[in-house]
């Protein structure tokens, strides 16, 4: 038996003797590389302000992955300034310590995408997020605007009802902007071709502010008392379609549907009081975490920056009372929270 | 103005321009756009203007005595969105009121002692107190560009009171109307308003207090500025600090001065407001009827803002004192 046992013990460590080399293999040489990639490489994030909840909820999710990675992660607030922000894209380019991956939240098709490309040139690699560009990026990471408009159309035509006026309103934001413009092209492309019986009967702008909204909201309410559903084209000026039609007394018969970030103040807590109808929201954790595959994909790639431009279209749908979850929106407050405690 | 009384019932000056223009808008719109004339539309009009009607009342009387306040969208929008980040934290009604309310009048008395005491030309101070205000409040204080009303808070419940269909900010516009204009035409402080916005050296001559006057003045401005704010924050259930990048100052100034109150101090009143909010109120309404984009709303505003601006100065042209003294 003892006999036995030994040479049991000797075939195992023989076999371990044997098989030696290939523990030696896993000692995983990835870690080492991947380390060697992305360890002390800047991340600068651009948006068009850090003072809304996209930004700060990408921020969030990007500070935690890039420290977890050893990297630098840097924002900068051009507070809705395009100059400003012009600037900052500007000063991080010329700076002694470059930024490796600059991600840019464009305020319109054509401001920075000169700067972009010379960021590009100085071997910076540029991701657009949520709004696109007349630019090659080395990705896109973001909404597809046309098909958010189509899904807030097949929202409204839903929440009126085959058997309402089938008039609606939109609040758009201004005639300059992508957001503003695909979606308008994505809601009338649906009305047109799948419910031509649904009448578009006013679409003033609100420029994006609420107070604006408030009152071209008021006037279309007066003008077509018989409205079954407005579009107001973001939760950020939304507050002020929906304040017109509270005091319209029309919360009941008027269903308004709007866009944002699925933050839970914002978006799902106003689908729970019934302040908003449906918000097509987009995935803000998912968006991130697409932001931070594209950022380790690009910085491993050796790829000079420029070589391909894929688009990363986040998944969007609509939420209303009835598929609203607890998990549906993402929680601000936590997530600093939780930026902070770590 | 006031001293020409008498004979000048047929001459133009731009205070009866701009209501001859409001009258003719407000005539063809009646017939041309259905809708148009209703009670419901009509109280809409007036409500779109209330609060930029009263931070236009604040403007007047800083204006009238040859000043202008630039912080007044900053001061609205700041204030407001700092009472209610304290009240999210959990601050008492009283104390976060009190606060604020101090924090307010302090800006004001601050603006006015720069331009009073030390002399630094209006546009100056308050561009700089406006940087300020929004730089301080928005990095120190509040969190995100938004701040929501509270739940169950007297604001959310003010937004919803109406007096016989009306909306309670109508009233509200309308008593501080009446109390600005009771301040400028029947108080003593009031008059020296115009005086020292005519001859700031002949008033401070004649013994007016002129100094602590324009303390006043920047004073009332803030304060406005801060109920303006309280009234935006009741209709939207939150106050958006964005507003302070928009062209909301210059809607102030263009109500202000398309009514006819001069730039160079001195002159018009309350009435010139309610003439410049009228017309606002009724272009705005006519242009979203009709469906006129922004960019083209934007352009008709400025290109009547430019006209106005063009006929008060070849109506009141400037005389070699105010040419001499320079105004804001």
């Amino acid at each position: 038996m003892k006999k036995c046992l030994k040479m049991l013990l000797a075939a195992a460590m023989l076999s371990t003797g044997l098989a030696a080399p290939s523990l030696h293999a896993a000692d995983d040489p990835n870690p080492a590389a991947y380390a060697a990639a992305l360890k002390g490489k800047r991340v600068l994030l651009v948006p068009m302000a850090m003072g809304f909840d996209l930004a700060q909820g990408w921020s969030a999710i990007l500070k935690r992955e890039v420290d977890a990675f050893g990297g630098v992660f840097e924002t900068r607030d051009p507070n809705w300034s395009v100059e400003a922000g012009a600037q900052a894209i500007t000063e991080a380019i010329s700076s002694e310590t470059k930024p490796d991956v600059l991600i840019v939240m464009s305020p319109d098709l054509n401001s920075y995408s000169k700067l972009m490309k010379k960021a590009q040139a100085e071997g910076i690699y540029v991701v657009l997020v949520d709004n696109p560009a007349n630019f090659k990026a080395d990705a896109y990471v973001g909404g597809d605007w046309t098909q958010l408009g189509r899904l807030e159309a097949e929202a409204v035509v839903k929440g009126c009802g085959p058997n309402s006026s089938k008039k609606i309103g939109l609040v758009q934001g201004d005639q300059v902007n992508a957001t503003s413009l695909y979606q308008y092209a994505g809601i009338m492309e649906v009305l047109e071709k799948k419910y031509p019986d649904f009448k578009v009967v006013a679409k003033p702008d609100s420029n994006w502010d609420a107070t604006t909204s408030r009152n071209v909201t008021t006037t279309m309410l007066q003008q077509t008392p018989d409205i079954c559903g407005i579009i107001d084209f973001w939760d950020g000026d939304a507050t002020g379609a929906a304040a017109a039609i509270r005091e319209a007394g029309k919360q009941d018969s008027v269903f308004l549907v709007t866009t944002g970030g699925g933050e839970k103040t914002a978006d799902c807590d106003k689908i729970a009081d019934g302040t908003y109808g449906a918000v097509v929201m987009t995935e803000l954790a998912q968006e991130t975490h697409n932001m931070v595959a594209i950022i380790k994909y690009l910085l491993q790639s050796g790829q000079k920056p420029g070589t391909a431009s894929p688009l990363i279209y986040t998944l969007m749908k609509a939420t209303t009372k009835e598929n609203l979850r607890p998990d549906s929106c993402w929680d601000l407050k936590a997530l600093q929270a939780d930026a902070e405690g770590k | 103005m006031d001293t020409k009384k008498g004979f000048d019932l047929f001459i133009l000056n731009q205070e009866r321009i701009v209501l001859a223009i409001t009258a003719v808008i407000f005539v063809v719109a009646s017939f041309g756009l259905p809708g148009f004339l209703t009670p419901d539309n009509l109280v809409a009009v007036v409500r779109s203007v209330s609060v930029l009607g009263i931070l236009a009342l604040g403007m007047a009387v800083v204006i009238i005595g040859r000043g202008i306040d630039l912080s007044a969208v900053a001061v609205m929008a700041m204030s407001v969105a700092w009472y209610l980040q304290m009240l999210n934290a959990g601050w008492s009604e009283a104390g976060a009121l009190a606060l604020v309310l101090s924090g307010v009048i302090l800006i004001g008395l601050v603006n006015g002692f720069l331009v009073a005491y030390a002399e630094v030309p209006a546009i100056f101070v308050t561009l700089a107190s406006a940087s300020f205000v929004f730089g301080y409040v928005r990095s120190q204080i509040i969190t995100a560009d938004a701040v929501p009303v509270p739940n169950g808070h007297w604001l959310q419940s003010l937004g919803a009171v109406q007096f016989l269909d009306v909306p309670v900010e109508v009233f509200i516009f309308a008593t501080f109307a009446l109390i600005v204009f009771l301040f400028l035409r029947f108080t003593k402080w009031g008059r020296y308003v115009y005086f020292a916005g005519d001859n700031p050296v002949a008033a401070r001559n004649a013994g007016m207090p002129v100094r602590p006057m324009l303390v006043l003045r920047y004073t009332i401005s803030a304060i406005l500025s801060f109920i303006a704010g309280l009234l935006t924050a009741a209709s939207l259930h939150s106050m958006n600090t964005r507003v302070v990048n928009s062209t909301l100052f210059y809607d102030i100034v263009l109500v202000a001065v398309i009514g006819g109150i001069g730039l160079s101090g001195g002159k018009g009143g309350v009435r010139n407001v309610l003439i410049g909010a009228a017309l606002t109120g009724i272009l705005l309404n006519t242009m979203t009827i009709i469906d006129i984009p922004l960019i083209y709303q934007n352009l008709i505003k400025s290109t009547i803002l430019l006209a106005a601006i063009i006929i008060d100065g070849v109506l009141n042209p400037r005389d070699e004192q105010t040419a001499q003294q320079g105004d804001i």
